[in-house]
């Protein structure tokens, strides 16, 4: 799982062009799975066929990554953008940033912006372009850029790397497809887009593939470090079985589904209360006439940063955990 | 001209049916199925007249437009309002007004200067400290003209000016509207559906159900959007789009993000065929797309405007070759049988 992760970690895929990832995960998944499609949104929807009687399971994993957008090329051919997704300036200051063809720069602000504030107007990506005209030859406008890839491997087998939001649930997915074989109920794994600007390719295709239950996989905070999010999770004590976030308050039912099959499972896990941020259940939950809805988080330090931080042992439970339930 | 007389309608979000009646009557003789739905959109779909490439095209632009609510009459006869749709305080003082169905003249009225304080004059007014004088003398004088619930439209006249500029309220959207019953009139090697929109401004409301059960390929929101190329502003991060630059193709607002092969298609097929155009990169507000995008199911979806300065005001002002830039990169897609 950890070559899945690096490879996914490290491929171009900002919020709003996700095909590159899609890609990859296509190439990873197609032995596994009976059916695969593209949505007009770019959802990568894959489904591995049930039995008769057998309940049609929703699982969502977003493809996309926090990014920039450029909304301008000023005269001296530096690029000015916005943010794409939740992105915290104090985060990103003086990282390099690449685009889809490769091109690299550094993303820096004006003298005097403060970095803890929300507003983007005064950033700019070094290019070392001499002037706009070279710039231009470079990137255009709308160009989408990420934080260059990262992907280390630290001690007590966690892991530190950009987009583990939620490259992390992507590759749970694709072991988890790869490990299923044979079930009764029909699962469809969709790895959806646009998550980090509101739900918005989760909402599509929990339309479309208007299943019984939906189970998102997510990163969540952590509160194991030095004055961290106060929030009861540690990195490497487990897959974190969702009770509540900002955008869906989880079913009972799945919330006991996942720990009851974590126990069967030798799963370990814990419990997550995340009185901020939203997930993909959220708008599965509410799509239709009402969908249950859970979530396993994998326990992530410095979210929305270029080194996030993950145990590969938190994603090998999740992957152990949700193989049980999916055959139940 | 079709432009001028709808925006000489009154339509304020949720009472859209001067706009409604006068696009249903344009559009029935043109379009082969014209139904309202229950919000009130209409949309009316035009079948393919030509060899047809199977693709169904919906296109989306908004009756409403933003305005006031009169919340009561006072003693003294003045009309307490609230705002419809986002509009800035302090675009309101002083403006002349039309209240309800009857179009009871009124103006927005403010303390004199003379009398103000120097904080006074420092703090913007707000809505609740606001009033319209429709000239009553008192309550009951005021309650025989209007009534709570009544809907205000700025009292804004359609005025052509300098280098081919229209100054008029509810340009926003109304262009879009007009761009959509053109494109009625033509005919296409694909199905085109026309989504004449209500409650947009309210929180894109209308958009939610009008694509309901349609079987399309891709949509287009027809928006007037947001030209700040005014004062000191500098480039393309400050002005948005600029006014008389050609209809802007949105990569990305606040509430969708373009399709990428369609936002590809729309900057290629506007250098191709020498129409004007301009990429919009401001992540800010929102359209239907916003709604059609998703809420049934994935679309492919992009958004095309006509840059609109003083949007949301008594004065919105567009330039004319932006307005039939609009139409001619909408015409040249569907005329290519709304492939991408």
């Amino acid at each position: 799982m950890k070559d899945t992760l690096k490879i996914l970690c490290t491929a171009y895929g900002p919020t709003g062009n996700e095909y590159n990832v899609a890609e990859i995960i296509k190439g990873m998944v197609a032995p596994y799975v009976d059916e695969m499609k593209m949505d007009a949104m770019g959802n990568l929807i894959t489904v591995k066929k049930g039995q008769e009687g057998g309940k049609k399971i929703m699982l969502a994993a977003h493809m996309d990554h926090i990014g920039f957008v450029v909304t301008d090329i000023d005269d001296k051919g530096f690029a000015r953008v916005h943010n794409v997704g939740g992105i915290r300036k104090a985060n990103s200051l003086y990282r390099r940033v690449v685009f889809e063809n490769g091109v690299s720069g550094i993303l820096a602000a004006e003298n005097g912006d403060d970095a803890n504030d929300r507003d983007m107007t005064k950033l700019f990506v070094d290019l070392g372009a001499a002037n706009k005209e070279e710039a231009e030859k470079m990137i255009r406008r709308g160009d989408f850029a990420v934080y260059a890839p990262e992907f280390t491997e630290l001690s007590n087998n966690l892991v530190a790397g950009t987009a583990m939001d939620d490259r992390a649930g992507c590759a749970i997915q694709i072991e988890t497809l790869k490990r299923l074989g044979e079930t009764k109920n029909e699962i469809v794994a969709v790895f959806t887009v646009q998550e980090e600007v509101g739900l918005r390719g989760a909402t599509a295709a929990a339309f479309d593939v208007a299943p019984d239950m939906g189970i998102a996989l997510d990163v969540t905070l952590c509160g194991d470090t030095p004055k961290g999010p106060k929030i009861a999770v540690k990195a490497g004590e487990g897959i974190a079985v969702k009770i509540l976030d900002n955008s869906l308050i989880c079913h009972p039912g799945v919330v006991k589904a996942m720990e009851e099959a974590a126990e069967r499972a030798g799963a370990k896990y814990q419990r997550e209360v995340l009185t901020a941020g939203g997930t993909d259940a959220g708008a599965i939950q509410r799509s239709r006439g009402g969908i249950p809805s859970g979530v396993l988080s994998i326990p992530c330090r410095y979210v929305h940063s270029p080194n996030e931080v993950v145990s590969l042992n938190d994603m090998e439970d999740g992957v152990k955990l949700l193989v049980e339930l999916l055959k139940a | 001209m079709v432009l001028k007389e709808l925006t000489s309608l009154r339509g304020v979000s949720g009472n859209e049916d001067a706009v409604r009646n006068y696009i249903l009557e344009k559009v029935k003789p043109l379009a082969d199925e014209v139904r309202v739905d229950r919000m009130g959109n209409v949309i009316a779909t035009k079948k393919a007249r030509l060899e047809s490439t199977g693709k169904h095209v919906m296109l989306s632009g908004h009756m409403d437009e933003v305005g006031l609510i009169i919340l009561g009459a006072n003693d003294n006869g003045l009309l307490s309002f609230r705002p419809v749709g986002g509009i800035d305080p302090r675009v309101v003082v002083s403006k002349r007004v039309l209240v309800g169905d009857d179009e009871v003249p009124g103006v927005i009225g403010a303390k004199a200067i003379h009398l103000q304080s120097a904080a006074e004059r420092q703090t913007v007014l707000q809505f609740d400290q606001l009033y319209i004088d429709i000239g009553a003398k008192d309550k009951a004088s005021a309650e025989r003209l209007v009534s709570p619930g009544d809907y205000v439209v700025f009292d804004s006249d359609w005025v052509e000016f300098g280098d081919g500029m229209v100054k008029c309220r509810a340009l926003d959207d109304r262009v879009g509207c007009n761009c959509m019953i053109s494109i009625l009139e033509g005919e296409y090697p694909c199905d085109v559906t026309c989504a004449f929109t209500v409650q947009e401004e309210t929180g894109c409301r209308g958009a939610h159900t009008a694509a309901w059960g349609l079987e399309i390929d891709c949509a287009f929101a027809l928006e007037g959007t947001t030209a700040n190329d005014i004062g000191m502003a500098k480039g393309y991060r400050e002005q948005v789009v600029r006014v008389g630059d050609g209809v802007a193709v949105s990569v990305m607002d606040g509430g969708s993000i373009a399709n990428r092969d369609l936002y590809r298609r729309m900057c290629e097929l506007a250098e191709e065929k020498g129409i004007a155009w301009q990429s919009k990169c401001y992540v800010a507000g929102a359209t239907d797309m916003s709604r059609v995008q998703r809420h049934n199911g994935a679309k492919a979806t992009c958004v095309l405007s006509v840059p609109c300065r003083y949007i949301h005001s008594a004065s919105n002002v567009c330039c004319f070759s932006d307005i039939d830039a609009q139409y001619q990169l909408v015409e040249a897609f569907l005329a290519a049988g709304g492939t991408f």
